[in-house]
């Protein structure tokens, strides 16, 4: 049986008082886009954050359960190489604005002291780029600023410094939510051919997204993991009436 | 309400009144072909188009809510089912019409004791009630009721296998009776299709309220399990 990548079991996470995410259980197998949805405040960007420690930066956090990468315990790990592991791509393109597009896609390199050669790094940033559709589009111009590009190509550039890590799993907290259309859909078409390489998680409001990327979906409420199950039956027949409510807009 | 959900009670609304239409033509054939009532035949085929244009006011409807609402779950199933069942209102609306252009066409009257006789009446209200109750069921939720149809059929199907030695026997009782026998065979055959639209659409309302597919499901199966 296919070994889960990222796997939760009775997982909770608190800010302060406030209960989060509540005895989550999950299991998140190799190579799937598994969408996140829910009303804000409903926990799912809290627990996305969880899978690669972004939670406890925040101070008066808390968290209880267990939480997996494969076999491994992820508040076992050591965080940075959770991170290395789990890239994480935001809502809005955060390239770092005094770095070069080359140099925006190796930072997670330089800015860990990692070495390389300069050959190793050229190859990294080609294969990133060509992972994350942008290298015909900025081949010729690799010395330039990451901010000179259009939104939708900087959030590409985003993906390719994450993938520059050879993660296994990316995190995508709404990221194309300041996107549009175009843009969006070019990034849409690019999680399918990463889902090849990459275990996907997304978090989005836009269920029409959900619908249309993943194969699996969770759908989150007040904290509780409400329903996971194959998209396909999540939008056409979901079990629970919480789920049927939210994505027919029925909900209050 | 939610303007999807508006929208999907108006069609709702419009499909019910499409039902009442092709029930109104069913049982109106039928008393044009009982009374030989060759005018009443007439108003059903005028009647007709107004079924045809429910038809694709119903098909357009249905595109507009995919197009601007994009609805999934429940909502997803309900339009599936109504573009399904509108199709099949349409053909048992068609049928009306043919029961009709026989009355029209045919130089004899029916004999109502030979309609008794063969059955014929029997088949013809179990199909009306069929209809009428695929609606109810329609308008209720109520798949209990769905469920029931696909027995009901299964009766109109034994009256239809036994329509040809009816014929035969009210052809052999006088050579003369030929033409009204062979329209009568027809008006057998065109019921027992009115069965299996309605049975159709008892699939349609049991897969819109309770997400489960019967098609293609042996009926026996179908009536204790459900789903596939």
């Amino acid at each position: 049986m296919e070994h889960s990548v990222v796997s939760a079991t009775k997982f909770n996470a608190w800010f302060g008082d406030n209960h989060a995410v509540k005895n989550v259980s999950i299991k998140i197998e190799k190579n799937q886009v598994v969408a996140v949805m829910g009303p804000s405040g409903c926990g799912k960007t809290t627990f996305l954050r969880c899978i690669n420690r972004m939670h406890e930066l925040i101070p008066g956090t808390k968290t209880e359960g267990s939480l997996k990468l494969y076999d491994d315990e992820i508040y076992s790990m050591n965080p940075i190489y959770v991170r290395y592991k789990i890239g994480m791509v935001f809502q809005r393109p955060n390239p770092f604005p005094n770095l070069s597009i080359y140099d925006n896609v190796v930072a997670g390199y330089k800015l860990n002291g990692l070495k390389m050669s300069k050959a190793d790094m050229d190859v990294i940033v080609e294969k990133s780029l060509t992972s994350a559709a942008l290298w015909n589009e900025v081949k010729d111009s690799l010395h330039k600023k990451g901010t000179f590009l259009s939104g939708g190509q900087q959030q590409r550039l985003c993906i390719a410094r994450a993938i520059a890590m050879e993660p296994e799993v990316i995190l995508f907290d709404e990221p194309t939510s300041a996107l549009d259309p175009i843009s969006t859909s070019s990034i849409e078409t690019l999680f399918h051919e990463l889902k090849t390489n990459y275990t996907l998680i997304i978090v989005t409001h836009n269920m029409q997204q959900a619908a249309r990327v993943s194969d699996k979906t969770a759908f989150f409420y007040l904290g509780e993991l409400v329903e996971f199950d194959n998209t396909k039956k999540m939008f056409t027949a979901p079990k629970d009436a919480r789920t049927q409510n939210y994505i027919t807009g029925r909900f209050s | 309400m939610t303007p999807l959900e508006n929208e999907i009670s108006a069609l709702k609304k419009e499909l019910i009144n499409m039902w009442m239409l092709v029930q109104s033509q069913l049982n109106n054939a039928k008393e044009a072909m009982i009374k030989f009532d060759k005018d009443l035949a007439r108003e059903v085929l005028v009647k007709e188009k107004r079924v045809n244009s429910f038809e694709l006011k119903i098909d357009r409807d249905c595109e507009n809510i995919f197009a601007l609402f994009c609805p999934v779950a429940v909502d997803l199933r309900f339009l599936l089912a109504a573009l399904k069942i509108n199709t099949n209102l349409e053909r048992i609306g068609d049928i009306a019409a043919g029961v009709a252009k026989y009355v029209i066409e045919s130089s004899v009257n029916f004999d109502e004791i030979v309609l008794e006789n063969t059955s014929l009446l029997r088949m013809y209200d179990e199909a009306v009630n069929i209809v009428t109750d695929t609606r109810i069921a329609f308008e209720k939720e109520d798949t209990v009721l769905a469920r029931s149809i696909f027995k009901r059929d299964d009766i109109l199907d034994t009256i239809n296998v036994s329509a040809p030695i009816a014929i035969t026997e009210l052809i052999k009782k006088d050579l003369n009776s030929m033409p009204e026998a062979l329209y009568m065979l027809s008006i057998f055959r065109k019921l027992e299709r009115v069965g299996d639209q309605a049975k159709n659409i008892a699939e349609e309302i049991i897969f819109y309220v309770e997400a489960k597919i019967l098609k293609h499901f042996e009926s026996s199966k179908r009536n204790v399990d459900g789903e596939e």
